[in-house]
């Protein structure tokens, strides 16, 4: 049997989704963009001054038409990423400022040349299945931000990419960046990207988010719901309350999406997390935001959707024992919780700072719960009688045959950032163990040689003209020879 | 074809596959390669690169048993031969193996002799629950270069202490090294009884006996 977590009973995701459907209709959701209060009014929402009262059955309808399944393509066209049933999957976390520097253990602004680095690090884990635009990069003007981070990882990856858009401008320029991507024009059959889309919480569509919803359905481009109920400030204080807007955040994104174009692969996920009474914050790593997470999924999948999460990371402003505790225990719970896509690694300080070193450890922490999921199986007919039949009470299993054929399936192996009591035990810490991990990876690491990437850049010098930008930082001297060849 | 069969061999071991490095072995005699050159142009190499692999986590005890296995099974059809023929393989050294008085394990004790033998070593396996007096006795009859006393309990563990305790009462000390091993003993461990050296794993006791053996100032007997 597959483990699994399991917060909420029947009756109680019942309960969850009659009262999200009851919000839909009162208070009702905010929309601020005009085609999709259009998209809603035609198919039967009552909209007044920016409010759309959508009935059930318009939900139904949508989620009827969402796929239950999609995935997601590497570059060269495998499928890599499964958003649907049972499949655990994890992802860098996206999008923040800073990065800890690995020599000096101490924040600062991240730099395109960061984001390669990790970018390069996340292809060599096959712990992460897909990438993500995991950091904005300060020597980049604010305005394409969102833009050149995801050109930077297409440049450096073959992998599928979590990413997001922050304006409607940039929006376009990154579709026009997958479509150079897949060759010239947006494969919708073999979408390499996914795109978050954020609701502003509580039950608000900003312009921006709403239009996205519908910009990404018309193109083909997946979306992915990142609902953000913080518990007790922006959402009811009960976990159960939170997960009751989580689910109408959701189910209206749902029906704006699948409104404007039905079928288009659109997820149902979060960054739900409870508000910390301290001082303000959004504990990333606290219990009830993982189970808050797990919940939220649970209310999906009883819906049939492919489901996300925010996980395994922390507050801790250091790659430490907290850090470790906080991200290994909801990389546990996502995991048993099924939770298709679970972002969020190599995370501290609330999602404001990202550490490399924290990225591989997180790997390992990630690998030990996927083993926790493959469960306990029995191998062979008897389960240890024909073994004692084999060598009695000699105690002699490691000759045994069935010891050399199976261990590797019964035992995770994990890394050299894991101390096993080694023979060359230098008491190192795990942060220390974890960056010769990181340089052992970029060292095995081989450049993508994308035969786009001509056009990739070309996009990008495009749009970094558009802002005065005349160089286009990250970009590496392996990569200018590839060009050059 | 002779490095056809020595590749085989090789790989044999690699593979774990006793009756395959058997085979290879009566192979390589019927097609003239010396059991001198089987072993070590073949079957050690195969023997080495275990022990590389084992050491950077890419290979794990049970298929070094099974190398260990295969090893053997190529050595019991090459060692009559050398007999016969009167060649004897050089020894690196003679070593005496033993698990300490009052414990039964040996799966550790046993990878050590069968790496040692594998590394040209001359290995005597006392077997478990062995005496500081056992230990002693075979030291002098065999004129042993070192000793290696296994325990994998703590309670055992002062056991070690008892051999080395003995060898010193008989006046063999200053002959012989003496190195420990198994699951709870730590370096200092080894300096706290006098030991002349401590290896946490199978491997690393190989490069210990080797550097120790090496460096052993010659002492009459």
């Amino acid at each position: 049997m597959r483990p699994r977590l399991e917060l909420l009973d029947s009756n109680l995701i019942s309960r969850v989704l009659e009262e999200a459907f009851e919000l839909l209709e009162t208070p009702g959701v905010k929309v601020a963009s005009p085609v999709a209060r259009t998209l809603l009014a035609d198919a039967g929402a009552r909209v007044e001054d920016g409010i759309a009262r959508i009935p059930a059955p318009l939900v139904e309808q949508a989620l009827a038409s969402a796929p239950k399944e999609f995935w997601l393509y590497s570059r060269t066209g495998e499928r890599l990423v499964h958003y649907g049933g049972d499949t655990v999957q994890f992802d860098p976390g996206s999008s923040c400022l800073n990065i800890l520097d690995p020599e000096t253990e101490r924040p600062r602004s991240a730099l395109a040349a960061d984001l390669v680095r990790m970018v390069r690090v996340a292809e060599m884990l096959p712990e992460y299945s897909a990438q993500a635009t995991a950091m904005v990069c300060n020597d980049v003007p604010q305005e394409i931000g969102d833009f050149y981070r995801l050109f930077l990882v297409l440049a450096y990856s073959n992998k599928p990419v979590i990413t997001g858009a922050f304006s409607a401008p940039t929006l376009n320029a990154m579709l026009k960046l997958l479509a150079a991507d897949s060759g010239g024009a947006l494969n919708r059959d073999a979408p390499r990207a996914i795109f978050d889309v954020c609701p502003s919480p509580p039950l608000n569509w900003s312009e921006f988010a709403s239009e996205n919803l519908v910009q990404l359905a018309r193109a083909g481009v997946p979306a992915e719901i990142v609902s953000m109920p913080l518990a007790g400030a922006t959402a009811p204080v009960t976990l159960i309350g939170s997960v009751v807007q989580h689910a109408a955040e959701c189910l209206s994104g749902i029906a704006i999406h699948q409104l404007a174009h039905p079928g288009a692969p659109i997820v149902w996920g979060g960054a739900p997390s409870i508000f910390d009474m301290t001082g303000a914050g959004t504990p990333m790593g606290a219990i009830e935001t993982a189970m808050l997470n797990c919940a939220c999924t649970q209310v999906g999948k009883s819906l049939g959707m492919p489901t996300h999460g925010y996980m395994v990371a922390t507050e801790s402003h250091l790659v430490d024992a907290q850090a470790g505790m906080e991200s290994s225990m909801s990389a546990v719970m996502g995991a048993l919780a099924g939770i298709n896509m679970i972002s969020g690694a190599g995370m501290l300080d609330s999602l404001a700072c990202h550490s490399v070193e924290k990225l591989v450890i997180d790997a390992e922490a990630i690998a030990s719960a996927m083993r926790l999921v493959r469960g306990i199986e029995p191998r062979s007919e008897h389960l240890a009688t024909h073994m004692f039949a084999e060598i009695g009470l000699s105690g002699e299993f490691l000759k045994l045959k069935d010891t050399r054929t199976l261990f590797r399936s019964e035992q995770h192996f994990p890394s050299s950032v894991i101390e096993r009591g080694d023979a060359s035990a230098t008491f190192s810490t795990t942060f220390e163990r974890a960056r010769d991990r990181v340089e052992e990876l970029l060292n095995l690491y081989i450049p993508p040689s994308p035969p786009q990437l001509e056009a990739l850049q070309e996009v990008a010098l495009h749009e970094a003209d558009r802002v005065g930008l005349c160089t286009l930082p990250g970009l590496g001297s392996e990569l200018d020879s590839i060009h050059s060849v | 074809m002779r490095d056809h069969i020595l590749n085989g061999m090789r790989q044999s071991i690699i593979d774990g596959a006793p009756s395959a490095a058997a085979t290879l072995a009566q192979e390589g005699l019927a097609n003239g390669i010396s059991p001198l050159d089987a072993i070590d142009a073949g079957y050690v190499l195969g023997m080495e690169h275990v022990g590389r692999e084992f050491a950077r986590r890419a290979m794990f005890l049970p298929d070094m048993m099974a190398s260990a296995e295969a090893m053997k099974a190529a050595m019991d059809v090459l060692e009559p031969q050398l007999k016969k023929t009167g060649i004897e393989r050089p020894s690196a050294g003679t070593v005496v193996l033993g698990t300490a008085k009052g414990d039964i394990h040996e799966i550790g004790k046993t990878l050590v002799g069968t790496l040692l033998t594998a590394n040209g070593f001359t290995v005597h396996d006392l077997g478990v629950d062995v005496s500081g007096e056992r230990f002693a006795e075979a030291v002098r009859t065999l004129k042993a270069d070192l000793v290696g006393v296994s325990a994998l309990l703590t309670t055992t563990m002062k056991g070690q202490r008892a051999v080395i305790e003995v060898l010193a009462k008989e006046g063999l000390r200053p002959g012989v090294k003496v190195v420990v091993g198994g699951a709870p003993v730590t370096r200092q461990w080894a300096e706290e009884i006098g030991a002349d050296g401590y290896a946490k794993d199978a491997m690393s006791a190989v490069t210990l006996v080797r550097s120790l053996i090496e460096h052993q100032p010659v002492v009459a007997q």
